[in-house]
């Protein structure tokens, strides 16, 4: 269905490839996952799938990319449209109309399909994603998880035999992404249409996927099926990590293979170690009875929450669950309308925004908008003059969270977790005793992840109080001491992370599944064994 | 059949916008003939009535408000300024304020002074004439999905309005940014010193976050065919653009000789339909060679017809009056008295709250889950 044959790609400017002499054959029907590095050149694989790279990026590809017989050097990619569906990272920003009805049949007015055909595909996509109750309401007003679909369904109704799905579910929390999943696999096996997708959180689809292809970062891509691609990768999703410690031969690719196997290494270990108990001496943030509200709708709804130094908390809970409006409000920017906050006998909302900072810091869900200046080099002194600190503590910070960002590039060309680390360096630079960070790990790769896990320890151990607001499950099992769960803005259960996370099926790490609810992490049987 | 058209006609659906704009420029026409309040304010009651009963409850329905808070304030300006700029046209004499002498360069001009009651109730009948078409309009407003009178247009505009659309999506989105990006400046201590700086902080977060969605738009507007069916013949574009230059310029002589008395009568009517008809050509052309369908377009129904046609009614029997009895539809300001109502005006405005009654009411919102 789709062909890379010997395709190599250059952006402009750049000299060295993104891709170099990639061959890949994908069948009709396959479901197949593109994993690799942020910055391996996943996007730009994705985008040659129907002519955007290079005829709407710019840049220089040799070779031939093919989709069903038909060469992308032959059209723009506005001619594939009846044959190639691409759904994004961020639903509403490819959103042209507002209503779901009219978006799901925005792509066949464009194909001149007659007005009988429209009406009755519109139809068919409303139930086959199931979104018949969302026909009339305005985009905006979904939730994530819901805009995805409909962003997915208006594609489908164009019939493409490919789909090309780049991190559909990088922005959702796991009963949403869940949902986006398994329509993608119904799609697969009811209607045999070939999917393409990128993901940064594999273990969620390795599952439904026939073949793998892996972008290690040098331009190549190893192809095959998801067991053999796995066993040599350096990224992995913890229940690989597990196979490999184990020694299970062939890796098993869900929890239900890997619990059949797990029944002689769940003999072999001893008991659980008792967790450490949390929340120990006196705290460093106390707050009660907190309340924020937009209008009518109450996003906290009187929680009391006390933070201390050396943990980090986790703050986990469904999209629009008050999670970020509960840490905005203990930082003090934020609306609170009623509660207080006091750390060490100080209201952050009560000071100004200069001294609140050097209190509590918070680093917001995007956080770039934090980061307005030309260089790196400009940012970190603005950091600095803003901090009151000698020119040079940030750049420290940053050299320390991660070392070797080059102090002339632009804050936009760092990647992801480069980007993380600088916001943070700038946060962090105002030494404030507690910090918040709401949803870091979007959009992060193991590897980042796996950085900033050790950024957040190393701050929990020098005394610091950390929050971390997200719907990671696997990064609060390694990173979290604490964990809370929020719904409807209240605190619906708050304890230590082995106890939360172990005890809910929808919260439970890929470990604790496959061997036990004490167990959270790869790490943890490691050690105990 | 008879039977079957009945009982489909009143099952609730959106009209056509185009219907709810000539029935609202209708009243607002009819507005635009009188300044007699009681006439006035039955516009105003009709046009408040059929929005009440006819709307939605999507955001624009509900700016309605919104637009009689801004009638009011029409009619406390004009009041205000006749008392502030003198208005002692008129016997009657209600109020003497000292009046403020201004030097000479300001001839003509009068601060304060004597106020007279006709002068006061000429502010009053003008500023409720102005606030009524307004809120005619504002009614329109209410009761039309903007958006989908953008989508009502012909195919050979549809390009225009879907840039219109997009815009109009970015402005929400802008207000979104600058308040998060804002509430983040918070989080760095505050709006760095001096004006620019604090500008700066905050235009370029947002100026690149727009750019980014706009590029993502594209992109998407590309995969899912966006102007695929937008190659043509260089002649023949280059055929229908001229048949459309032509045709502007022939419709632009024609208005100025039509306005214009001295200039010669040939080039007057006759030039302006040769315009009208090249640049009609032109625009069919331009629409036929679009390759492109529409999903549920709003039809025109009988009830359209009613609407509209009740809106045109009023305005028809206001000019009708008006060439009648022009006496009542324009109280005097001279002697003052209690302005009098005729049966024919007032009947004709009361034909405007028939929408209300003889179309189908609006489709209901799904529940939000």
């Amino acid at each position: 269905m789709i062909s890379f044959e010997r395709v190599s790609f250059w952006y402009r400017d750049r000299t060295d490839p993104v891709l170099t002499d990639v061959s890949l054959e994908i069948g009709e029907g396959e479901f197949v996952l593109l994993t690799g590095r942020t910055g391996a050149g996943k996007s730009t694989l994705l985008g040659a799938v129907n002519g955007l790279v290079p005829h709407f990026t710019g840049g220089h590809l040799e070779g031939e990319v093919t989709v069903a017989g038909v060469t992308t050097r032959s059209r723009p990619p506005r001619e594939f449209a009846h044959l190639v569906g691409v759904v994004g990272q961020d639903p509403l920003a490819g959103f042209v109309t507002d209503v779901v009805e009219e978006e799901l049949a925005y792509g066949m007015e464009q194909l001149g399909l007659p007005p009988q055909v429209m009406r009755r595909r519109v139809e068919e996509s409303l139930d086959l994603l199931g979104i018949a109750d969302l026909r009339r309401r305005a985009l905006r007003t979904l939730s994530g998880g819901q805009q995805q679909r409909v962003a997915i369904g208006a594609v489908l109704t164009m019939h493409p035999q490919v789909l090309v799905l780049d991190e559909p579910t990088s922005a959702l929390d796991p009963t949403a992404a869940e949902d986006v999943l398994a329509t993608l696999a119904r799609l697969v096996q009811d209607l045999g249409t070939t999917v393409f997708m990128a993901e940064h959180r594999m273990e969620r689809v390795i599952p439904f996927v026939d073949r793998m292809v892996y972008l290690p970062g040098d331009g190549t891509a190893v192809d095959g099926a998801p067991p053999e691609v796995l066993k040599d990768m350096p990224i992995t999703p913890p229940i690989v990590r597990l196979g490999r410690l184990a020694g299970w031969d062939p890796l098993p690719m869900s929890v239900r293979d890997a619990r059949r196997l797990a029944a002689p290494l769940r003999a072999a270990l001893p008991d659980p170690p008792q967790p450490a108990p949390v929340a120990a001496g006196k705290p460093a943030l106390t707050s009660a009875g907190v309340v924020v509200r937009y209008g009518p709708t109450v996003a906290v709804r009187g929680v009391d929450l006390d933070l201390h130094p050396g943990t980090v908390t986790a703050v986990m809970g469904r999209n629009g669950s008050g999670k970020s409006s509960l840490l905005w409000a203990v930082q003090g920017s934020g609306p609170r309308q009623g509660g207080t906050v006091t750390v060490g006998g100080v209201d952050p909302q009560k000071v100004s925004s200069a001294q609140a900072r050097r209190i509590v810091g918070l680093v917001p869900q995007t956080a770039s908008d934090l980061l307005y200046l030309e260089t790196v080099a400009d940012e970190c002194t603005a950091a600095d003059d803003e901090s009151g600190n000698p020119r040079g503590a940030c750049r420290d910070l940053l050299d320390w969270l991660a070392p070797g960002i080059p102090a002339e590039v632009h804050p936009r060309d760092l990647s992801e977790g480069q980007r993380l680390a600088l916001v943070l360096a700038v946060q962090l630079s105002a030494t404030p005793r507690i910090m918040l960070l709401d949803e870091p790990t979007r959009g992060l790769d193991y590897t980042a992840k796996e950085a900033l896990a050790r950024t957040v320890a190393v701050l929990a151990r020098e005394g610091h109080a950390v929050v971390v607001a997200t719907h990671d499950v696997e990064f609060v099992a390694t990173a979290a001491d604490r964990v809370i769960v929020m719904a409807e803005g209240e605190i619906v259960s708050d304890g230590p992370a082995v106890e939360v996370l172990g005890g809910s099926p929808a919260f439970a790490p890929q470990v604790a599944k496959i061997i036990g609810p004490r167990w959270l992490t790869v790490e943890a049987v490691e050690a105990a064994r | 059949m008879r039977r079957r058209a009945y009982t489909t006609y009143f099952l609730p659906r959106d009209l056509h916008p185009a219907a709810w704009w000539v029935w609202a420029l209708g009243l607002a026409a009819a507005a635009s003939r009188t300044t007699n309040p009681w006439l006035l304010l039955t516009i105003l009651a009709v046009a408040w009535y059929v929005v009440i009963a006819r709307r939605s409850d999507a955001p624009w329905a509900m700016a309605f408000r919104m637009y009689l808070y801004l009638g009011g304030f029409i009619i406390a300006m004009r009041v205000l300024f006749r008392l502030v700029f003198g208005g002692a046209e008129g016997a009657t004499i209600v109020l003497r304020l000292p009046e403020i002498p201004l030097p000479e360069w300001a001839a003509g001009i009068r601060l304060f002074g004597a106020v007279s009651a006709e002068s006061l109730l000429g502010g009053l009948y003008d500023g409720l004439r102005l606030a009524t078409m307004l809120i005619c309009l504002g009614a329109a407003n209410a009761l039309a999905n903007p958006k989908r009178l953008l989508k009502a247009m012909p195919p050979a505009l549809y390009e225009i309005g879907t840039a219109v659309i997009v815009a109009l999506s970015v402005f929400p989105q802008l207000a979104e940014s600058v308040l998060r990006v804002r509430q983040a400046r918070k989080l760095r201590g505050g709006l760095a010193r001096g004006r620019f700086k604090a500008l700066h902080a905050i235009v370029i977060p947002v100026l690149e976050d727009a750019l980014d969605r706009s590029l993502r738009l594209a992109a998407s507007m590309d995969s899912r065919g966006y102007g695929r069916a937008g190659r043509v013949e260089a002649r023949a574009r280059a055929l229908t653009g001229l048949l459309m230059i032509a045709g502007l310029l022939g419709v632009c002589v024609g208005v100025y000789a039509t306005l214009d008395g001295s200039t010669p009568r040939y080039l007057a009517t006759p030039v302006l339909a040769g315009g009208l008809a090249v640049a009609l050509v032109g625009f069919r052309l331009a629409g036929r060679r679009v390759h492109r369908t529409r999903y549920r377009p709003d039809r025109w129904h009988l009830a359209e017809v009613a609407a509209a046609g009740s809106g045109v009614a009023v305005a028809a029997v206001m000019f009708a009056t008006s060439s009648v009895d022009p006496t009542n539809l324009n109280p005097s300001l001279i002697n003052l008295s209690a302005p009098l109502l005729s049966w024919p005006p007032l009947a004709g405005v009361l034909l405007g709250v028939l929408p209300a009654l003889i179309t189908p009411p609006p489709a209901a919102e799904a529940v939000p889950a």
